[in-house]
């Protein structure tokens, strides 16, 4: 599904804002292509989250406020059937682990989905539930009974995604997917979405403050500013403009970091923000010379 | 003397396993003190042991002339090791932040005039003056991190502990609160204690200790804990961004120092070795 947001606007006190308050959305226009990985960065405060709670009508989106497309919904006909929409479109929020509420593993994993299709029989849900919890990488048999406090934070998190990705959403939206996850919990993490996206869910977009992860992740990314997008394109395009980042608050991944110093002393490197390329670039620049 | 001193501590939650076990350390006045360790290894636990919000189940921990064995001195070590944690919205209470500096003062008895005095300092020690007046709610991130900060000073600890104070910030917002620490740390000689998952916030202390299953695993000075990089990772860590970088680039036969850990080293490696 593409995403396309045209002249969105919003702002916290209502239509009838006053004067003096701002709005948190000021005339956004984006489109996520279907299949992309995609970052949204800004700083605190920007915008960011706010955008992405408009993209399965959390926040409604006002009349005269602008337009929202996900694939064939369109947001701004009163007639859309969100239900369905926040199927195709999973939400999963800072800390999601946070969320969980049931009193098994298996419980919370089939809630959204028994909410989502209440035609599926007990049978279909179980069949569906184990499915997501196998996906994300956890043992179904041992964990299904267990409490989900019980688990450890990363454990915690996937079974948090297991629950979202059960209704089968062809976009999968994160907000900070990677915040309080120790290393190797993060690289675990970060690796299950990228499975996800590459057999699973279609479209992938985080927001998030690392930038060494948009870097590495991303295909492309936008950058929030004070309600506004700043810059959008490839994540390669948006840490280029060097200006952009610095001035929303944002810093170089340490692929560009080392990028720009090697440029500094002549030294210009052709790659993208991955470190892969990076690795690349450089072997073959240095490695012919020893 | 030490400032701060754990001795064979342990505590457990549930009496069953232990969050921390037999832990002993030591923190000399004005250390910077990075804590490592994968979740769940009992680097929260140990800062709220050390501000003597948890008592230790076996062991003790005294800061400067008080002991957690005796309860009478819990006040006296709560109000020299101050906590700053993760999320600044749960810890700022006030609708003006210098109310919300006045609340931890004010608690302990401190006089009226002194708190003003006291207000005036915290604020200038992280910079944020002008805001005197303001609403924390109206803050950004890293200053409302960086009022938080100040709300601890106000009390005048000893010891600061950083419970991953940045890891909710965005990237200038941690810059903002990480140099405010070291300026705290390097001229008013606050010890600082910073948990944190973030391997280059780690760089920049005088010694690192890693936790593992809330056992002292590891302790030596940041070079030293990368140094060994397969029992670093072994411990749950992972090695900096640009020592990761450097170490693939080695491998592949580029002809660069060995060791190096910050993205400013690698790059003046790569610019010198060419």
């Amino acid at each position: 599904m593409r995403i396309e947001v045209k002249d969105l606007r919003f702002s916290y006190g209502g239509t009838k804002k006053r004067k003096t308050e701002k709005y948190a959305l000021d005339g956004v226009s984006l489109t996520i292509e279907e299949g992309e990985f995609f970052g949204i960065i800004g700083q605190t405060g920007s915008g960011k989250s706010t955008f992405v709670q408009h993209l399965n009508g959390l926040i409604p989106l006002k009349e005269g406020m602008g337009e929202i497309k996900v694939g064939n919904y369109d947001l701004s006909d009163k007639r859309v059937n969100l239900k369905e929409l926040r199927s195709k479109v999973g939400m999963v929020f800072q800390y999601p682990e946070y969320q969980l509420f049931a009193e098994t593993v298996e419980e919370d994993v089939a809630f959204g989905v028994k909410n989502f299709f209440p035609e599926k029989s007990a049978e279909e849900i179980k069949d569906v539930v184990k499915t997501a919890i196998e996906l994300v990488g956890l043992d179904y048999p041992a964990l299904k009974d267990k409490s989900p406090f019980e688990l450890s934070g990363g454990q915690k998190r996937r079974v948090a995604i297991a629950g979202v990705i059960a209704s089968r959403p062809e976009v999968l939206v994160l907000d900070e997917p990677a915040a309080g996850l120790d290393p190797q919990g993060k690289k675990d993490f970060l690796e299950l979405l990228e499975r996800l996206h590459k057999d699973f869910v279609r479209t992938v977009v985080i927001v998030s403050h690392d930038m060494d992860l948009v870097a590495e992740y991303c295909d492309g990314a936008a950058v929030f500013k004070d309600g506004k997008i700043i810059k959008r394109g490839t994540t390669e395009e948006v840490f280029a403009d060097r200006e952009c980042i610095f001035k929303s608050g944002l810093d170089l991944p340490v692929v560009e970091y080392l990028k720009e110093k090697l440029a500094e002393k002549g030294e210009k490197i052709a790659c993208g923000t991955k470190i892969s390329e990076f690795l690349d670039a450089v072997t073959q620049r240095w490695g012919g010379k020893t | 003397m030490p400032i701060l001193k754990a001795e064979n501590v342990s505590f457990s939650y549930d009496k069953k396993i232990n969050a921390v076990e037999n832990f002993s350390f030591s923190v000399e006045k004005g250390e910077y003190v990075a804590v490592l360790g994968r979740n769940g290894s009992g680097k929260s636990t140990l800062a709220k042991l050390f501000n003597a919000l948890l008592i230790p189940d076996k062991g003790k921990i005294t800061v400067g002339e008080f002991s957690s064995d005796d309860k009478k001195s819990l006040f006296e070590i709560r109000k020299r090791v101050g906590v700053v944690f993760q999320n600044p919205d749960n810890q700022l209470i006030a609708s003006i932040v210098e109310d919300d500096i006045a609340f931890g003062p004010e608690n302990v008895g401190v006089p009226r005039k002194e708190i003003g005095e006291r207000i005036e300092f915290a604020l200038k020690a992280v910079g944020m003056e002008e805001f005197r007046r303001s609403s924390p709610e109206r803050l950004s991130g890293g200053q409302k991190q960086r009022i938080a900060i100040a709300g601890v000073l106000a009390l005048t600890p000893e010891i600061l502990i950083l419970d991953e104070s940045t890891a909710m910030l965005d990237p200038a917002g941690r810059k903002e609160v990480l140099k405010v620490v070291e300026k705290l740390n390097e001229e008013q000689g606050v010890t600082v204690i910073a948990i944190t998952h973030y391997m280059e916030e780690a760089l920049f202390a005088d010694r690192v200790i890693v936790l593992d299953g809330g056992k002292l695993a590891k302790e030596g000075r940041p070079e030293e804990i990368f140094s060994d990089r397969e029992n670093a990772v072994k411990l749950g860590l992972e090695l900096p961004f640009a020592a990761r970088i450097a170490d693939e680039l080695i491998k592949r036969g580029v002809k660069i120092k060995s060791g190096i850990l910050t993205k400013e080293e690698l790059a003046e490696e790569l610019c010198g070795s060419k």
